[in-house]
């Protein structure tokens, strides 16, 4: 609790915050001070003049004047009126060329304060209005920005800078020429800028305004339906449509900030590309059909495919409610664990690592308090691109002077604020992570009470790392050892130091060595239990923590409880009153080979689409098309859902109530904001109806609401979780009972494993299966675009998104390029073992020598045609990482 | 130019923000002024942003963002020049030189720029010519001596 003190403010004394400035102190007491340039996110600036006050008798500026106690604070004499007209008046000539009351009306802060402070417009005349008419700069599709209403108070420059990091803006030119810019003749939309609106949804004169935004009837509070940071958002309305959208402020996860996808990424909903009936395939094509008739169908095919000739893929798009569902379908109806969802390639080695070695597959830490972590170490992590507001803390670590390692085979955004940062070659993480931790045991940085208290296993660890000698290390990851040696003393010395992974870990043969190396690497430095270290995977999806919580999984119920245990198989036939399997069922890839070579006849695909996300994507499309049976569940016509036999119209997520969880284990609401799109119906909604049309019982549920009870009643993790308790903040599981508060970091006292113990895993170098050779002389490693999403059924028809990024790019290091005659702009064709895609090349240096790099947004250039599925024993990821490839001009 | 190779300007300094104002005096010295590209260029080794770079060349007079002429013409606006109607002299100027301030005839000859007083107050309104000073000029006089040179 911070110290109060005593002010006298315009003769009545009160208490105030130490701590605070003179103009939080009187806002606090309801004492309006007129204030421009002040934020409550930024640092006080004092550049705009008119919070003038008299403190003791002088004039100061409040918004940056500590207060002290015993101070005489007045706010209303004469000479603080006068100058303060002034200074309004001044800024009113500059804004606008001098009128008040413009069409901004109460947006406008400063028309707020000339009506406070009382200006008279005639008294403008005597001031020289400025000469300069700059035009509207409307590059950027989302924003403009209108330098006549700009009134110079610099909060987008500092919001950029202090809270995005990014400082794609400043003041430039001087004196009267001043203005907002980025380089000489540029445009906002040729500036760093990633498009984020965090500086024009704090402007306080509307000089940057939003353009596609209309003003709402009403707003709904929910969830994004994006990224797994999971920010709280007020979706606007008008209408039937969401016409605005903003960061939800008490929201612990993102404090009202938001990402260029989550504040502008919601009109796909209102696109008219969605699905509005169901679609059968009749002769071949797919024609609408009536509710009645799609259930039917679904039902009589679903009902003849009983046991493992049936297999579920459930979504991390869908809310908690939706994979609880799906999953309780595929087990207590169709008598199968086959159930999977695309967790499987995503995280699933986090899932399968982390629970050998602490017991518990998530994020250990909350969100913001990796902004307090004194070092951060980035490993396969674009965090700015895929986990933009996690990111903004990490740049709130750096500035407050934590250290930021960041290794990543490819020079990502993040690395120019790094302190140091590693080239290494993809796929040799275990390498360099075990390289790191044979430094820190050998110069005596690692925590040995630690180890000695809380972790099992180290001497057989410790003595695996005898094969990580320098130079075999340095063969292995292309990188000086000396870099390796300074990111161990860097990670050791600083702490807490919070480790943040993401695919870069995951998606390989060994992506659960390279989780277990990280896990290693947090207990031999004792970085775990508490809550601003940790280990961190960044979950992709909105709700894939939830999915993988739920039980969408073919070896656990939900709550991670295995299907193979006679207690919880037992507690789960009472509960749902069948009986159940215990062999564990198919895996995502699993269930595609097993259309050719195993059981499978019908697939329930729900959200998903693995036409384009699936690696070797080409097998992906030809076991669609033979299975038997192939119901789509969808809010687009997505490429897979072009091989459905049936295909069943999803409502979004503003169009239906239920939970995420997100990668943080942050449980909150996603809340009905508009009706369901034509005759779509929510998830949970066409689950149950077909399992009610085969006649079973279970799935009669009035509300999310009460399904959430029924997981609550079995899933001890969420025990204490009700969409009443989450009404305001969501909780943080585990959260038991209905009295627990939530838990803000894992594994503080013990671990979640028999004995509580965590445990040292002795890991062996292995290289990724495919290497490149003569004939594939390049390695493929894919990213993600910031502006889009998964395989963008829903970012490419956000206009503005297309805009800012609306093709592949085959990114090539200058070095490989100019080899192959190649450059920026010219048609290349990238070709594996199993096919070739065609895009257009951008040199760059970001891409390191040797390695080329693809997303796989866009289906006019799959990607995963190109992918290997060879995939990790454990956790069947398959390696979409590394493959080996040949680029030539097309 | 892209290929301008600045590595030997660069690597004469410290990677730190702190380098950014001699960084950029030295990269104009050796280009003479200061082409766009560069500036991500300075950014990247100041470890500073872009936008800072622009932000802060653009507000230091000394700063161009075009090459330079070989005559080099900088009007005073210091207060006396300014009293004695510089304003009348650099319009004049970028009449008869037909480009405007900032900016560099196509044939490289002349470049126009304004800077603060340079000392011959008593004189004004002056301009000088690389370095050259003319004194107690008018629009008049100022056309006569760059028409001729001119044609
Ligand atoms: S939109 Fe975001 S990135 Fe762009 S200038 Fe504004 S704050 Fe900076
Ligand atoms: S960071 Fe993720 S959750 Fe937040 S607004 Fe952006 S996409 Fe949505
Ligand atoms: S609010 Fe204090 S100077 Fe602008
Ligand atoms: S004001 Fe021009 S020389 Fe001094």
């Amino acid at each position: 609790m911070s110290q109060k003190i005593e002010v006298s403010i315009d003769g009545s004394t009160v208490m105030v915050d130490a701590s605070a400035t003179v103009l939080e102190a009187a806002l606090e007491h309801d004492l309006f001070i007129p204030h421009l340039c002040h934020h409550p996110d930024l640092e006080p600036a004092g550049v705009c003049r008119l919070c003038l006050v008299e403190v003791d008798g002088c004039l100061v500026t409040a918004c940056n004047t500590p207060v002290t106690g015993g101070a005489e604070i007045r706010t209303d004499t004469e000479a603080v009126k006068e100058t303060r007209l002034g200074a309004v008046e001044l800024l009113l000539v500059n804004h606008h060329h001098g009128t008040v009351d413009c069409e901004e009306g109460d947006a406008c802060e400063l028309n707020r304060i000339a009506r406070f402070v009382g200006v008279d417009e005639t008294r403008l005349d005597r001031y020289r209005p400025p000469d300069r008419s700059l035009p509207v700069d409307t590059s950027n599709p989302f924003f403009a920005f209108d330098p006549s209403i700009c009134v110079l108070c610099g909060i987008c420059v500092r919001t950029c800078d202090e809270i995005v990091g990014v400082a794609a803006i400043d003041f430039v030119q001087r004196g009267f020429d001043t203005t907002i810019g980025s380089a000489p003749g540029q445009q906002w939309i040729d500036s760093d800028c990633v498009s984020c609106g965090e500086c024009v949804a704090r402007c306080p004169t509307g000089a940057l305004s939003f353009t596609g935004f209309e003003t709402p009837e009403r707003e709904v509070t929910t969830t994004c339906t994006y990224c797994g940071c999971g920010c709280g958002i007020h979706l606007g309305v008008a209408g039937d449509r969401l016409v605005s959208a903003r960061g939800q402020r008490e929201n612990p996860s993102n404090e009202g900030r938001l990402c260029v996808k989550g504040r502008f990424g919601f009109t796909f909903v209102n696109s008219p590309d969605r699905l509005t009936t169901p679609l059968i395939r009749r002769n071949g094509t797919l024609e609408e059909a009536t509710w009645d008739e799609a259930l039917d169908l679904v039902a009589e095919k679903f009902s003849a495919s009983r046991g493992d000739a049936f297999a579920a893929i459930a979504s991390a798009k869908l809310t908690n409610e939706e994979n609880y569902l799906i999953q309780k379908f595929s087990r207590a109806v169709m008598g199968t664990n086959n159930v999977d969802h695309c967790a499987r390639l995503c995280h699933s080695p986090s899932v399968a690592g982390l629970v050998q070695s602490f017991g518990s597959g998530a994020m250990t830490s909350s969100s913001k308090d990796i902004g307090d972590a004194r070092c951060i170490f980035a490993i396969g992590t674009n965090t700015t691109a895929a986990h933009p507001i996690i990111g903004l803390q990490v740049m709130r670590s750096i500035r407050a002077g934590g250290k930021l390692i960041v290794v990543n085979p490819r020079e990502i955004e993040l690395a120019r604020y790094a302190d140091l940062y590693i080239q290494n070659r993809a796929g040799s993480d275990v390498a360099l992570l075990m390289g790191m931790m044979r430094v820190i045991v050998d110069e005596g940085l690692h925590d040995p009470e630690f180890i000695e208290a809380r972790c099992e296993n180290f001497e057989a660890f410790r003595d695996s790392l005898g094969q990580y000698d320098e130079a075999t290390v340095e063969e292995k990851t292309g990188v000086p050892f000396a870099q390796i040696a300074e990111a161990a003393r860097m990670y050791a010395q600083n702490s807490p130091a919070a480790i943040l992974y993401a695919m870069g870990i995951t998606q390989h043969t060994h992506g659960t060595d390279n989780v277990l190396a990280t896990s290693n690497l947090a207990l031999l430095t004792g970085n775990v239990g508490l809550p601003s270290g940790g280990l961190n995977p960044l979950r992709g999806q909105s709700n894939v923590q939830g999915a993988c919580d739920m039980g969408a999984l073919p070896n656990v119920y939900p709550g991670y409880q295995n299907v193979a245990i006679p207690e919880v198989k037992a507690k789960f036939e009472q509960a749902w009153g069948v009986e159940l399997d215990d062999v564990p069922g198919l895996t995502h890839l699993e269930i595609l080979r097993g259309v050719t070579a195993g059981p499978i006849r019908a697939i329930y695909l729900v959200g998903e689409n693995p036409a384009l996300s699936e690696a070797d994507a080409t097998h992906a499309r030809e076991a669609m098309e033979k299975v038997d049976f192939l119901v789509v569940q969808d809010i687009f016509l997505t490429e897979s859902a072009e091989y459905a036999d049936v295909v069943l119209p999803a409502a979004s997520f503003a169009e239906k109530d239920g939970t995420f969880t997100n990668t943080e284990r942050r449980v909150q609401r996603v809340r009905k904001a508009i009706p369901p799109v034509g005759d779509s119906r929510d998830d949970a909604w066409i689950t149950c109806a077909i399992a009610r049309r085969m006649g079973e019982e279970g799935f009669d549920f009035e509300s999310a609401e009460e399904v959430m009870e029924e997981i609550a009643s079995l899933t001890p993790s969420y025990g204490g979780i009700t969409h009443d308790r989450i009404e305001q903040v969501g909780l943080q599981w585990p959260c038991p009972e209905a009295s627990h508060p939530g838990t803000r970091y894992l594994h503080a006292e013990t671990f979640p494993r028999p004995g509580g113990r965590g445990r040292f895993f002795p890991l062996k170098y292995r290289p990724p299966d495919e290497e490149p050779d003569a004939e594939y002389p390049l390695v493929l490693t894919t990213e993600r675009s910031l502006y889009h999403y998964h395989t963008a059924t829903m970012t490419r028809r956000v206009p503005g998104l297309e805009t800012l990024r609306s093709e592949e790019l085959v990114e090539i290091h200058p070095r490989d390029a100019v080899a192959l005659a190649i450059a920026s702009g010219d048609r290349v064709r990238v070709t594996s073992r199993r096919g070739e895609v065609e895009a257009h090349a951008l040199v760059t240096e970001v891409s390191p020598p040797g390695t080329i790099c693809m997303t796989f947004h866009f289906h006019e250039a799959p990607t995963n045609v190109l992918t290997n599925a060879a995939y990790d024993p454990v956790a069947k990821i398959p390696e979409t990482k590394v493959c080996a490839v040949r680029v030539e001009r097309a | 130019m892209a290929t301008t190779n600045l590595g030997p300007v660069l690597s004469a300094f410290e990677r730190r923000p702190e380098s950014l104002i001699p960084l950029l005096q030295s990269v104009q010295e050796s280009l003479g002024y200061l082409p766009p590209d560069v500036l991500g260029t300075v950014a990247r080794h100041a470890r500073v942003p872009r936008s800072r770079v622009y932000g802060v060349a653009s507000f230091y007079s000394q700063f161009r963002f075009n090459p330079v002429g070989r005559h080099r013409v900088a009007v005073c606006r210091g207060t006396a020049c300014h009293v004695g109607g510089a304003r009348f002299i650099l319009e004049q100027l970028e009449r008869t030189l037909e480009i405007l301030e900032g900016q560099t005839t196509e044939d490289m000859e002349y470049s126009l720029e304004t800077v603060a007083c340079i000392g011959c107050c008593g004189l004004a309104p002056c301009i000088s010519v690389n370095d050259e000073v003319s004194a107690k000029l008018t629009p008049m006089k100022v056309r006569k001596q760059f028409k001729k040179a001119r044609k």
